[in-house]
Parts: structure tokens; sequence; C-alpha cells
């Protein structure tokens, strides 16, 4: 795009309706700041959807919350926790320019998100197998409703995932920028910017674990326990 | 203080004759020729919604259904409030001229991100022409607010598709509410602080608000309606455990707020207006200002006044109806400001000013009958009659076109460099107002008798009624067609527009020509006053230069 530059001694990457390099940096971080609420909105009705349903059907949110692999998922948490380190790191490497590092950490986490995907796959699988996936073929014998939580556990799951997959697209075209060394401790708002969406999605992940995995997994299925 | 008018340079390319190709306007990141890229899709938009309730009136000029099946008929209403709210409305006024004036206001060269702002109108495109496929292909018979079960599973008409296109042009407006706030907080001009911005820029804040924390909302609403109808995965199915009324929760947590997406910017427009027009500084500005922010805030928590006919629980609905009236306290303290600002005022009685005069009237007839909607025991009566949709084209079309009307002649000069012409714009004015009053004053009193909404047959004692607002609408349209026409002529006939033709405050009037160049200033400018500083201030704002 155009890059005219207007104020004599600021790099060529501000753009010509900015006056300072400055002023264009805190523009972006405001932008992506504000992105991010509209993410939180969006989960937002899923998570609303979530409470009402746990309230109705609190027995059946139990039962089938069971079935859900604990261990995966912890260790899925686990992986998204280091590849929100990463991408910290990576964020560190490019406030200070240094190029390999940058490349390194982010395709560390790139690595650490694709783990992630491939392990919500195996999960999925193991859905389909089970009929636990809603539809005609859902099954899940003694318990009513609990199509709903599967429903609930495949979109909001879904939707996480999907943000995972842009992110890791996201981070095709900036790990070749990084490889050129467009990145210098002048200019590293991208990568900055994207640090912030990428530990966002990691946020979520840290409230679907526990109310997806582990809210109930102490009591008993159909125990008849209540709150 | 500096008087400025005389400084600006004239004879040099302004952003309309910098580059003539189709490229440059296609691929352009010009705030401005974006907004009137904006404005063309708009006005079609407009146009077509205005064909489609031009056939519900003729519909409902007899009692028996005798120009549509019930089912085209409910197709017909369906697209109407589809294309009006979604694709005129809610981008009105911020896509055009918020669009248009915020960075002129603000005295900035452009939004923060031009290239988002470019990327909005071609999202808007997109769901434009794939809610107008929907409507090619058959159409779509659910109401434009998609209530479930009905959408997610009975309805056989185009609901994914219409849905699709409403998803998609959703984030068209919550990349232009992005853009405006990151502009309106990181690019105003040295001096320019926010008791200081024209109120237009405080009603495109707040409504801005509303953009990026309730379209999200209703997006994934959609979003689970289409995996419901789509994949049959149950959120709101009752057959699958799901609750309908979850759906209107979610609906109208964002769609109530809309409403103020559609006319808050309005409210903006028509603080300029009643400045510019009667020469005087808003009563009350600050006041004024924090106003559109209550509004987008309170406005966020009264949504469950849509639903008490609903399951809604008693409690919730007290507490709803409360909020609902507290709402109407900062839209009050605007009407009783703008009067205030009247009084022994220099006011002209030019065309915008005539909108403006219009707006206050029409805006407080239908605020008023809100707060007959919002009292519990009332709305049981009103409730989905032509009494709710009286009260909400009072507001839509009486306030929020009116003052987009009001608006558009006002910064036309600006906008395109050429004046209309004057007595002909004044008379449809007074047209349209006669027009919309006709259309719509009756419709609340059919509600009242208990005309219900969206039937295409009713009996026959509601045909007087009904004759006169068809009759209304035909005026209505005629009154629209003569600006359709008269401002596109000043483009090729019209008298060419001086900087400033109202002598009114501001930096776009000012400190830019008529029609501004691309990068809008020559030197960032420098704001050393008060908004509206139009009658010089004795007693403080002591003059530094």
């Amino acid at each position: 795009m155009s890059t005219h530059s207007v104020t004599a001694g600021n790099p060529a990457a501000v753009l010509h309706h900015f006056d300072t390099a400055e002023q264009q940096r805190d523009a972006a971080t405001l932008g992506m700041w504000l992105f991010l609420i509209t993410e939180v909105m969006f989960f937002g009705g899923f998570f609303t959807a979530y409470i009402c349903y746990r309230h109705y059907y609190y027995d059946a949110f139990v039962a089938a919350s069971h079935t859900l692999n604990i261990p995966l998922g912890a260790f899925n948490t686990a992986v998204l926790i280091c590849s929100s380190l990463t991408m910290a790191m990576a964020v560190h490497s490019a406030q200070l320019g240094q190029r390999k590092k940058i490349v390194t950490y982010l395709l560390l986490t790139m690595l650490l998100g694709a783990t992630f995907l491939g392990v919500k796959t195996i999960e999925y699988a193991d859905k389909f197998e089970h009929h636990h996936v809603p539809g005609p073929n859902f099954s899940f014998p003694g318990v009513e409703n609990a199509q709903l939580f599967f429903s609930l556990y495949f979109g909001m799951t879904g939707l996480h995932a999907a943000h995972m997959v842009v992110g890791i697209g996201v981070m095709i075209p900036m790990l070749l920028a990084a490889m050129k060394g467009k990145y210098t401790s002048d200019y590293y708002t991208p990568v900055e910017n994207f640090g912030l969406y990428w530990h966002f999605v990691d946020i979520v992940w840290i409230f679907l674990f526990p109310l997806l995995y582990l809210l109930g997994g102490h009591l008993t299925p159909g125990g008849g326990a209540h709150h | 203080m500096s008087t400025v008018s005389s400084t600006i340079p004239e004879a040099k390319p302004n952003y309309l004759t910098s580059d003539f190709s189709i490229k440059s306007w296609l691929l352009t990141t010009d705030h401005k020729r974006i907004g009137i890229l904006y404005l063309i899709s708009i006005s079609l938009m407009f146009l077509l919604g205005g064909i489609l309730a031009g056939l519900i009136r003729l519909e409902l000029l007899t009692p028996t259904g005798d120009v549509f099946q019930p089912e085209n008929y409910n197709k017909i209403f369906t697209m109407h409030g589809v294309v009006m709210i979604f694709f005129f409305l809610i981008p009105s006024i911020p896509a055009t001229l918020g669009n248009f004036l915020i960075p002129l206001m603000i005295g900035a060269r452009d939004l923060a991100f031009p290239r988002i702002n470019l990327l909005s109108w071609y999202i808007y495109l997109v769901g434009g022409v794939l809610t107008l496929s929907a409507m090619a292909l058959g159409g779509v018979d659910t109401g434009w607010t998609f209530y479930t079960p009905y959408s997610s599973t009975y309805s056989n008409t185009y609901v994914m598709l219409t849905a699709l296109g409403v998803f998609v042009s959703g984030f068209s407006s919550i990349l232009t509410g992005l853009n405006f706030i990151v502009t309106i907080h990181r690019m105003r001009a040295p001096g320019l602080t926010w008791f200081r911005l024209p109120l237009f820029v405080w009603g495109h804040y707040a409504t801005s608000l509303i953009m990026i924390l309730g379209t999200p909302v209703v997006a994934v609403t959609i979003l689970l309606v289409a995996l419901e109808r789509g994949l049959r995965i149950g959120f709101f199915d009752p057959a699958l455990g799901g609750d309908p009324v979850l759906f209107q929760h979610l609906f109208w947590f964002y769609s109530h707020p809309a409403v103020y997406i559609m006319i808050l910017p309005g409210m903006g427009v028509q603080s300029e207006l009643i400045a510019a027009m009667s020469r005087k500084k808003v009563f009350g500005y600050e006041v004024v200002a924090i106003s559109s922010v209550a509004i987008a805030v309170i406005g966020f928590l009264v949504w469950g006044h849509h639903m008490f006919v609903s399951s809604q629980s008693w409690y919730a609905g007290l507490v709803f109806s409360f909020l609902s009236f507290l709402v109407a306290v900062p839209s009050a303290i605007k009407v009783f400001n703008w009067t205030a600002t009247l009084y022994r005022g220099s006011n002209a009685f030019l065309t915008p000013m005539l909108y403006a005069y219009g707006f206050i009237g029409l805006f407080t007839i239908g605020g008023l009958t809100g707060l007959f909607l919002s009292a519990m025991g009332l709305d049981v009566h009103m409730h989905d009659t032509y009494f709710v949709v009286a009260h909400f084209h009072y507001v839509m079309v009486g306030g929020a076109i009116m003052a987009f009307l009001g608006g558009l002649h006002f910064w036309w000069p600006k906008m395109t460099g050429r004046m209309y012409y004057e007595p002909l714009a004044r008379l449809s004015a007074v047209l349209i107002f006669v027009g919309f009053n006709l259309t719509f004053f009756p419709q609340f009193i059919l509600g009242y008798l208990g005309m219900p909404r969206r039937y295409h047959a009713y009996p026959e004692e509601f045909q007087v009624l009904n004759v006169l607002s068809t009759a209304g609408a035909t005026v209505l349209a005629i009154g629209y067609l003569f600006p359709a026409t008269y401002l596109l002529y000043s483009l090729f006939k019209g008298e060419k527009a001086p900087a400033n033709p109202w002598n009114a405050k501001g930096l776009e009037w000012e400190q830019a020509p008529s029609p501004p160049p691309t990068f809008n200033f020559d030197h960032t400018p420098e704001v050393h006053e008060p908004a509206y500083a139009y009658a010089p201030e004795k007693e403080k704002e002591v003059v530094h230069s």
C-alpha cells in the first residue's frame, strides 16, 4: 500500500495518514484489543447457552462430561500453555530484532498448535465411534438430553479449533516475513498483536477445559447429586 | 482566535478528480471514496426495501388478501425488514456520512485502518449479494427476527442463505465500529480534546461501541441456528431439549441495541444541523455527549422488553420494564437540549433544518410510544400489533431516515462540491414529512384497535385507516424520489459549492475545501476552541493567538 512518509526521520513503514510510528503502533494495538473484545462477545453466546443448559440438565451434563478424556484434555492444556510461552518468546525476540529466534519460536508455536489439533482429532474420532456426535446417529442410553452437552462440546471446541487453524494460517506469512528480516526492534507490531490473539485463543481453552471436562467430574454419573 | 476560512487553497485536485479510473475507485482506501461507495450501495438497498414496502401497502389496501398469496406476503415483509435493517439502516449514516466526515471532523487524513475500511465495504457487498440471491431464488418467510424453531426447523424457504448474508454483513459493521473507535481515540488533531469533539463524533463513538459489543452475539446466534438447521445439532429445538426462548434472548441482546446503532448516528447528525442552523452552541453540550454513551450502555440492558409475552419470568419483566423507562431519559435529554438550543437561536428554514425539525417531532412521538410498549401491562395488549410497527417506524423512518436525509443535504456541498436546488429540496422535505405521518399515524390507531402485524388480510372495519396509510406511503415514495432526482441532477448542473456554504463551525467546513483533497488537509489542523463556538462567549474562552 501507499507508504508516503510524511514526517522526516520515520521509517518508511509509517503509513500516510499517521504522523508518527508510535501513533501507528498505538492504533494497531488498540484495534487488536477491540477485536479481541468482539471475540469475547462471540464466544459469549456459546457460554450463555452452556450456562442455561447446564442449569436445566445438570445430571445429563455430569454424565456426558464423564465420557470426555481428561488425560488428553490435560495434555492439550499443557501443550497450549507451552505454545503461549513460545509465542511470548517470539514477541520478545521480535522486539529485540533477533531474526533467527523469531523464526524458531514461531515454528515451535505452530508445531504445538498442530499437536493440539492432532490430539483434538483423536478425541473427536472417539466421539464418532461411540455415537456421541449429535445428529440422527446419536445415542446415549439411559440419559435424556445428553445430546445438548455434546452439541455444546462440538460447537465450543469446534469454534476454538477453528480459531487455532486461523492462527496457524496467519503464522505462515508471518514466518516468511520473519525469515526475510522484516521485523526489527523498530517494527514488530504484527508479531506483538498476533501474540495477543494467540494468548486469547489459549485463554478460551483455559475456560473450556474445566467447564467441559472437569466440572462435576468427582460426582457419580446418574447418582442424583444436585447443586 | 485565527480565522481560517481565507487560507483555503483553491483549484487543486480533490478526492473526486485525483483519479478517474474504475480501479482507483474499487481499490481506494480513501475514507471519502469509500463513503461514496457505501452511499451508492445503501441507496440501492433503500430503493429495493422501499419497493417491498410498497407491495405490503398495496396488499393492505383492501381487507381481503387479493394481491399476494399469504406465503408470498410473508416473504415480502420479511425481505423488507431484512433489507431495510441489515443492509440500509445499520450502515446508513455510519458507513456513509460517518465514514466521510469523522476523519475530516477530527483533523485526520484518514481512518486508522483504511484497508480494513475498504474490506468492510466488500464484506457488505458479499453479504448483500448472498441475501439478494436468496430473494432471487425464492425468498425467506421467517420475519426479520428469524425466530426459532420456525427458522431452524419448519420454514421451507431460503433461511440459511439469507442468514448467511446477514452473518457476513455483520462483520462489515464490526470492522466499521472498530475503525471508528480507534480513529477517535488515536487520530484527533492537536487541541481536539474529548469535550471539544463535534457531537456527531460522540454519536458515532457510542454507535461503534454497540457495533463491536453486540454484533458478535448475533453472529454466534445465527451460527447456532445454522448448526441446528444444517447439521441437526439442536440448540433451540425443544424436541432435542433446547429452548427457543434462549434464541430470543441472544437475538434481542444484539437486536435491541441495534436500534440504537440506527438512531444514535442520526442524533449526532441532528446536533450538527441544529447548532449550525440556529447558530448556537448546543445547549448542555457535555450532557448531550455523555447521553449518547449512556444510551449505548443502558441500551444493552433492556432487551427483555421484546419478550414480555414469552416465558420470561415476571420479575425479569419488571426489571426490563424499569430499565426500558430508564433508557428513555438520555434520549429525552437530547430532545430537550436541542429544543433549548433552538430557543432564541437565529433559526434558518433551510432544507437540513426542516429535516431537523421533523426529526424532533417524529422522534418524540416514536420515543413516547416506546414508553407505552415498555410498560409491561400495556404491552400485553399491544404486542405484535400495528402499534409496534408504527412505533418503530416513527423512530427508524421518522428519526433515522429524516436525520440521514438532513445530513445528506447539509454535507452534500462538502461531499460533491455542488449545491442542490433549495426550493425543490424544501418542498420535498415537507412532502416527506406529510407522507410519513399519513402512512404511519393511522397505524398507531390500527394497532391500538387490535390489528395484528404480519397478516395479509384484516377485518373490514380497519379499511379506512389502511387506505389512509397506503395513500400516505404513495406520497412518501414520491417525496423520496425528489431528492434522488435533484441531488443527482446537482452533480452535473448544480452551482459550485464554496468551502463553507452554511458558514458553519467545524474542521470539515473551516479547514477543508469542497470537495476536500485526498488527504483532507494540507497541514494537520490545530484546534483552539470548543465545538460550535458560534456566538462569542464573553466571559470565558479567552482568545489565545
